[in-house]
């Protein structure tokens, strides 16, 4: 089923620029179609404990378009907030997510609005990816009404519960037991959705992120923690802060955790290499963890896409589990006991770059160079790698991205003109 | 219904004959008769029934909390318990004692020592809408999740602009037990009154624990029940019917004249205590038990300053920053007119609890003290 990403694949020779398709030789309009695409990730991933997802990514021209276009939008709105804060429209913390765009786009692309994501304080863009309009961004970052929170909450406490966003947290490394929560919610509803907890190489460092990991391994929660690496904990850089900056290594266990594979089992994890079936005496844990080159959309949305569908799966198993009479029964008591549930978490880490500072007060040149902001800029930027692909693949020419671009900046100015004019909430005593 | 008739005279000043709502107080006509470590029976805190043993049964207060969080896991499938032990254990001082056997092991969830995250995760879950009991083995590690419980639990509501509710109970037993030593005897609801957004409640006899149990489950604000080590043994009868007591609701304890006694959790027994030697001297204190700790029951506390013009706070937190500090600010500012003396407040010292007993005798507040304050306050 979901082993179908890890099916080898037919090799694809073809690198980033070649077109694939020769029924791509008519350039289709802008609005794109849905027509498969099938791109190859910049950079392979790199596991830990089982074989990484394929680097083949099936796309679209209309999904990359949408990319282009978001990740248009979202990096003019973190500029637009930029001005803002110095116009002093804006006050208090802002924390802008520019450079780290494909993180938010290439999720949402592979989860669907009934999954829940919450996030720490650069939680502007994935707000957005999660359905926030511009207004409700603009007017609450200036603090009106309007705003998501009512002007309550500020730039860090962005919430959209229709869509399963929570937030929006102003502590470091807090949200993250909230996420798996969530997960755990989600599996006493038994919603067959997952969470996607997302930190930063700071947070990492966290107690409470491990004693989450712990919890959410041993109930087998469906919540996937997402480290989006973006190599600098405010001012302090990984390797200064974190002696294994491997986090996708950090789920980790320790040694002396019994392993033991029970041989009905062996050919599934042998094939899969990533079930976990809890069983009261015999457990088979293997975790999967990877890392993601985070500044390509595509290899964001294919290793969410492997993370949840692994996050949920059947097993078509197991009788004689079904009959032992253990906490096992038990604990499964409000899952369907003919089907026994087969979870796995993750951690996933996102290799990422902010181009702002850490915060508006932070100009982000006191440790690190301008050079290095500057390379990657030019080397690693998602949207001018989408870019890019489009244009090599015929999909729209450069004045229609550019139309597209203009378009974005005019309904960012356009919002931010209507949320200048609402009003603050009312005090009423 | 045969029987002597009742009379209830509400602190209000009215006088209900006949009562038959749940809502009735029985006046108590005599202190109970505890020693000063309070394990024999409590004075009765439930509504005026006479003993018809049939539509009453008697328990401890530990499984009066159990049947509480029971019925209302019974009631509402969202409600699910997590902490320390409360699974397979059976809860370290019984309260989810066979719990985990009838609901299994996805509803009462046997946590690693962990409070910060899995404070956490119950405040996550309940975003979602499930409605976590989250237990703190002793109040005191429930420190180690002071952010989650300041930051998330209390402000999400606020913060997400209404979008979110928490409707979240923490739960534990926290206060001066008998020679636990100085970290495992904390009382929390200091720190904790601060916190905009929560709610806090304190029990002290197995019918207001049932009560208030029922009633922090069903609210939907985060609400921090405060229990005491020393409390669970507590006998008391309590009706077989459902019932839930009023989160923001003072108890009237023992109505009087002379004085107003405010206290709450485990000095109850110790002010009522108190009140035999006090009745036997001629005075008729009103012992009123604030349950509420955040918000004060105003109304109950101000209609009993205006009769009486005195005020005696007894409570087992300590004198600085504590519930008795913040009850004199409240009362001074509203209630400053009907004062004929200053406030005293009796509270435990600002030391930690010593282990050896005749020091951690001294620490908290006694009978004696009490009935000294009072003479004091009412010459």
């Amino acid at each position: 089923m979901a082993l179908s990403h890890l099916a080898a694949s037919a090799s694809r020779s073809s690198s980033l620029l070649k077109p694939l398709s020769s029924a791509l030789s008519l350039r289709r309009p802008i609005s794109g179609d849905n027509s498969p695409l099938t791109v190859e990730t910049s950079v392979p991933f790199t596991s830990h404990q089982c074989e990484a997802p394929s680097r083949s990514v099936e796309t679209n021209p209309k999904e990359l378009l949408t990319f282009f276009r978001d990740m248009a939008l979202m990096r003019r709105m973190e500029i637009a907030a930029d001005s803002l804060y110095k116009a002093k429209l804006i006050r208090g913390f802002c924390h802008l997510y520019d450079g780290q765009e494909a993180v938010a786009v290439g999720m949402e692309a592979a989860i669907t609005k009934k999954d829940c994501i919450i996030t720490a304080y650069r939680d502007h863009c994935t707000f957005v990816s999660r359905g926030g309009t511009l207004l409700e961004v603009f007017a609450e970052l200036m603090g009106r009404q309007a705003g998501c929170s009512k002007g309550k909450g500020g730039s860090m406490h962005f919430y959209k519960k229709d869509s399963n966003f929570y937030g929006g947290h102003g502590i470091v490394g807090a949200q993250v037991p909230l996420g798996c929560g969530l997960a755990f919610a989600q599996k006493y509803s038994k919603d067959e959705t997952v969470t996607f907890a997302l930190y930063g190489d700071g947070a990492a460092n966290q107690g409470q992120l491990f004693e989450a990991l712990n919890i959410s391994a041993l109930w087998d929660l469906p919540a996937i923690l997402v480290c989006e690496n973006n190599h600098y904990g405010m001012g302090t850089a990984e390797w200064r802060a974190a002696k294994s900056p491997a986090y996708y290594k950090r789920g980790d266990y320790v040694p002396g955790l019994k392993v033991r594979i029970s041989w009905f089992v062996e050919t599934m994890v042998l094939l899969s290499c990533n079930l976990l079936v809890l069983e009261l005496y015999e457990t088979v844990d293997v975790v999967v963890l990877y890392a993601v080159d985070g500044m390509d959309a595509l290899a964001v949305k294919q290793a969410c896409k492997f993370a949840k569908e692994h996050a949920l799966k059947n097993g078509p198993i197991i009788s004689s589990i079904k009959e032992e009479k253990s906490l096992f029964c038990s604990y499964w008591s409000f899952v369907d006991v003919h089907a026994v549930r087969v979870v796995t978490w993750k951690i996933l880490e996102m290799d990422t770059y902010r181009y702002h500072g850490h915060s508006m007060s932070d100009p982000g040149s006191t440790y690190r160079t301008r050079d290095e902001i500057s390379g990657v800029r030019q080397e690693r930027d998602p949207i001018e790698r989408i870019r890019k692909l489009i244009l090599s693949h015929d999909l729209a020419t450069e004045k229609e991205l550019k139309d597209v671009e203009k378009e974005v900046r005019k309904e960012v100015d356009d919002a931010i003109a209507q949320a200048k004019v609402r009003n603050f909430l009312l005090l009423s005593f | 219904r045969k029987g002597a008739s009742v009379a209830v005279v509400r602190s209000d000043g009215r006088v209900n004959l006949n009562p038959k709502g749940r809502r009735a107080q029985q006046l108590i006509s005599n202190a109970v008769a505890t020693k000063s470590d309070s394990a024999a029976a409590s004075s009765s805190s439930k509504p005026g029934y006479d003993s018809i043993s049939d539509l009453e049964h008697e328990l401890l207060l530990f499984e009066a909390l159990q049947e509480g969080l029971e019925e209302e896991m019974e009631r509402d499938l969202r409600v699910c318990v997590m902490g320390e032990d409360v699974g397979h254990y059976g809860g370290s001082y019984k309260v989810t004692k066979g719990l985990a056997k009838k609901f299994g092991d996805l509803r009462v969830l046997d946590t690693p020592i962990a409070e910060n995250s899995f404070t956490g995760m119950g405040i996550g879950a309940a975003m979602t809408g499930l409605r976590p009991v989250v237990e703190g083995m002793n109040m005191g590690f429930l420190l180690l999740a002071f952010n989650q419980i300041s930051n998330n639990c209390g402000m999400l509501h606020y913060t997400s602009g209404g979008q979110f509710t928490i409707p979240i109970v923490i739960r534990g037993p926290g206060g001066v037990g008998r020679q636990l030593g100085a970290e495992h005897s904390q009382r929390l609801e200091s720190y904790f009154q601060s916190i905009p957004g929560i709610q806090m409640v304190a029990c002290s006899t197995p019918y207001n624990a049932k009560g208030l149990m029922k009633a922090a489950i069903r609210s939907e604000n985060p609400v921090i029940l405060f229990e005491h080590v020393l409390l669970y043994n507590l006998k008391e009868r309590i009706p077989d019917e459902d019932y839930i007591c009023n989160l923001e609701q003072a108890e009237m304890v023992r109505p009087g004249e002379h004085v107003t006694i405010l206290t709450y959790s485990r000095m109850r027994y110790h002010v009522m205590q108190a009140a035999k030697t006090l009745v036997n001297k001629g005075y008729d204190p009103e012992v009123i038990d604030i349950r509420s700790l955040k918000p004060f029951d105003l109304y109950t506390i101000g209609n009993s300053v205006k009769k009486t013009h005195r005020v005696l706070i007894v409570e087992e937190c300590m004198r600085t920053g504590g519930i008795g500090a913040s009850l004199i600010a409240a009362i001074t500012e509203n209630f400053n007119d009907y004062l004929d003396a200053p406030i005293m407040c009796l509270s435990s010292q600002d030391v930690p609890t010593p282990y050896a007993g005749t020091l951690e005798e001294v620490t908290v507040v006694q009978p004696a003290q009490i009935v000294t304050a009072v003479e004091q306050l009412c010459q």
